[in-house]
């Protein structure tokens, strides 16, 4: 059914859907409205039957979820930013014990200093924690990868973080499709854990491993991951077929088709850039997009694939690895490396790759600033690494300071 | 005294030679056919009061369930022991998450049962004071203050005894431990510090608090059979000495935990809604010196010179204790 209604409150209408069992949820913003909108339906009795656990704190929300989990129900939860590193023990203790619970991510910056706005930081933190990583791009997309994450999750016992970003998705009005009851029903069964706490089969679960067989416990689990790169478009084809919608896959390539630039991106800001590259194929620009979907497990072949014969690439980032630089821009850079090979094999060039560093904390990406860097990415003057809009003035005022206060 | 009112003293204990009793009158432990859900062939060291109490609550809980329990453990000594991979010593449904979440992970387990309409199934989280009066604390209040279903014990062995015997909320004063030494003008742990987390939890006015030692079998095993007759979130506070940790020797961890109650160190009692309902009684005073000389955490009192003000400061928390559970009937 088609309806206007804001991100948060679809998610947590398309979260009720898949029928969890138990949800456990700390308030952080941009989060809070999802958790909100999921106690009323349990509380209504609209959600039944539910358990709809008030925890402590994100590390009891994370941990709850990994109780019931094991005992064999579907688990639930929501944070954002510093909420999930509260609970970062025991989100990587989720994933190293394969428990297939779904987290929404509503992402926002990481502090110091506290900033409740929108960028990656927060699920970029998380990005080893042995967790699936699927980033929405709109509040639709947001709406049926939570249909989806419980499908893969189950599917493969690995617990999956869906992500949106904060506010941009979680407090925007938009038009959304939510489905019929009975079609997710459908589309997802009920939870049948691998293993699950039963007296009547009692196993002992979460056992010390040590040397001997560490490797091979942490080996199988990337092996679970790799089968992710093949559970999730087939859930998507699946999804599609169903709900008659395209919605997540690994990867999302948009006019790329002959495109000699393509920026690469994840999460609102494809919506953006799409409007701005349709603009520029206006002008006769082979400029085109790639969306990812799927961070976690990174899908190198598709990224590679999609990426043949770009000459320009510019990785657009909601995040920064201080003293680094972009962290997507190192993963498209390995799926290259056979590109380039290939490439270089064939006429001798190399693609440009570029990392622009974008919307953090909260600034706008506009239009404008867009269009500005594809200007300088098409006439190859892009720096290696960007700062989309940095206030020159302020970094200079502030190094001035910090000069002066080190002669002290 | 809540737990019988036999009274043989056969073995110069509160033990009883249960071949005196009616086998229905009998402990879980002296059953034969007794579950062993914590199985032997594990890793403790010899003597050691956890493996012992452990056993023992979960056995209880086990009898007193009808064997439909699901036990959530903490990081620390018991879950090292009982489950190194591919082995594992226990026989009933087991979960160990981390070591400072097993009052929410007991809590989700809760959580899914009842949702599942198996609530006949229950759940027993379990760890060492580190897990529980430290780390785990938040946690374990939370579990407490939405009053879940789950009987959570604590092992108290007064220390971090898996990682080589550091100091805990739960140490005594005066006690040595890896990072209290008995160096300094003030050998050992300070005093006026530590929390005393039975209290805390009859705070949260939850159904049912209690202490315990291994010293008391009987009393043990009925206190878990009564937290299993009630529902929401209980607490057992069990003593258990650590042969490591305490530098006693492996055969006297009862005789350890004996002196620890007799001496109104450890005053052991039941309390239901926030108030207490009954306390067993010291049924033998002695002097704290007994107990101290025993172990040699607190050797460092009996040097030369010998430290009789601390022994003196430690001897009055004890008369507090008494003074203040009663331990002591009126004639002394
Ligand atoms: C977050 C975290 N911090 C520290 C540790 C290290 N650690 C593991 S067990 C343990 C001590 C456990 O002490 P306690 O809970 O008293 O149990 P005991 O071993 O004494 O029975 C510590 C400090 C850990 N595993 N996780
Ligand atoms: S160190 Fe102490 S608690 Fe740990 S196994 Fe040995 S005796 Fe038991
Ligand atoms: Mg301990």
């Amino acid at each position: 059914m088609l309806r206007q209604m804001e991100g948060s409150q679809a998610v947590a209408e398309a979260v009720a859907l898949c029928r969890p069992e138990v949800i456990c949820a700390y308030p952080i913003s941009p989060q809070t409205h999802i958790v909100e909108g999921l106690s009323r339906l349990v509380k209504s009795g609209a959600l039944a039957p539910c358990e709809y656990v008030n925890v402590e704190s994100e590390f009891a929300a994370m941990s709850v979820a990994i109780g019931a989990s094991a005992a064999g129900a579907r688990a639930y939860t929501a944070t954002s930013s510093q909420g999930l590193l509260y609970m970062t023990e025991a989100v990587y203790n989720a994933g190293g014990l394969g428990l297939p619970i779904v987290m929404t991510v509503a992402n926002r910056a990481l502090g110091a200093p506290i900033n409740i706005w929108n960028d990656h930081s927060d699920a970029m933190s998380q990005r080893d924690a042995g967790w699936l990583q699927l980033y929405a791009e709109d509040n639709q997309e947001a709406v049926d990868l939570h249909i989806q994450a419980f499908r893969i999750a189950e599917e493969l016992s690995l617990p999956v973080m869906v992500c949106m970003d904060g506010f941009v998705l979680t407090h925007a009005y938009e038009r959304v499709d939510l489905p019929e009851q009975r079609q997710v029903d459908d589309f997802l069964p009920p939870f049948a854990p691998r293993q699950v706490l039963d007296p009547n089969d009692p196993v002992s679960i979460g056992a010390m491993v040590g040397p001997e067989a560490f490797t091979e416990v942490r080996y199988l689990a990337h092996r679970r991951h790799l089968r992710a790169l093949e559970v999730i478009p087939r859930v998507a084809g699946e999804f599609a077929d169903a709900f008659g919608r395209e919605s997540g896959g690994l990867v999302r390539p948009y006019r790329l088709d002959d495109a000699d630039t393509a920026i690469v991106a994840m999460g609102s800001v494809l919506g953006t850039l799409k409007d701005v590259v349709d603009e520029r194929r206006g002008h006769g620009e082979r400029v085109g997009v790639l969306g990812i979907t799927a961070f976690r497990p990174f899908p190198f072949a598709e990224v590679r694939r999609a990426l043949r014969g770009v000459r320009r690439v510019v990785v657009l980032e909601r995040t920064l690895s201080v003293g680094v630089g972009g962290v997507v821009t190192d993963h498209v850079r390995a799926a290259l490396d056979g590109a380039m090979r290939e490439t270089s094999a064939a006429n001798g060039a190399a693609p440009y790759l570029w990392t622009v560093i974008a919307g953090l904390g909260g600034r706008p990406i506009t239009t404008a600033s867009l269009h500005e860097m594809i200007d300088r990415a098409v006439t190859e003057r892009l720096e290696p690494l960007t700062f989309l809009d940095l206030r020159r003035d302020l970094v200079e005022r502030e190094a001035h300071r910090e000069r002066a206060a080190e002669r002290v | 005294m809540p737990a019988q009112e036999i009274k043989f003293y056969q073995t110069g204990s509160l033990v009883v030679g249960n071949r005196l009793l009616d086998p229905e009158r009998r402990t879980v432990q002296a059953d034969m056919r007794r579950p062993n859900t914590l199985t032997s062939g594990h890793r403790a060291c010899q003597g050691c009061g956890e493996a012992l109490g452990a056993r023992w609550v979960v056995d209880a809980a086990h009898r007193a369930t009808g064997g439909r329990l699901v036990v959530v453990n903490a990081t620390g000594c018991l879950e090292v022991f009982s489950t190194p991979y591919p082995e594992t010593s226990w026989r009933v449904a087991w979960l160990h998450s981390l070591f400072g979440n097993a009052p929410a992970v007991a809590s989700g387990v809760a959580a899914a049962l009842k949702v599942k309409g198996r609530t006949d199934v229950r759940v027993v989280g379990q760890g060492g004071d580190g897990g529980t009066v430290d780390i785990g604390f938040a946690c374990l209040s939370g579990m407490f203050e939405r009053n879940d279903d789950v009987l959570f014990v604590c092992y108290d062995n007064q220390a971090y005894m898996n990682t080589g015997v550091q100091r805990s909320g739960a140490t005594p004063p005066a006690a040595r431990t890896a990072t209290t030494q008995a160096v300094g003008p003030e050998p050992g742990n300070p005093f006026g510090q530590g929390k005393n987390t039975p209290l805390i939890a009859m705070a949260h006015e939850i159904p049912y608090v209690a202490t315990a030692t291994v010293a008391d079998l009987r009393d043990l095993e009925y206190k878990v059979h009564r937290a299993m007759e009630l529902r929401g979130a209980r607490y057992l506070h069990v003593l258990v000495p650590c042969p490591l940790g305490w530098v006693t020797p492996s055969s006297d961890t009862i005789r350890v935990a004996r002196l620890a109650k007799e001496s109104g160190l450890f005053p052991v009692f039941e309390a239901e809604h926030g108030e207490i309902t009954s306390v067993s009684k010291i049924r033998r005073k002695v002097p704290v010196e007994e107990y101290l000389r025993a172990q040699g955490r607190f050797a460092h009192l009996f040097g030369d010179p010998p430290r009789a003000d601390v022994i003196a400061a430690l001897q009055e928390v004890a008369d507090r204790n008494i003074r203040r559970f009663g331990l002591l009937d009126e004639e002394g």
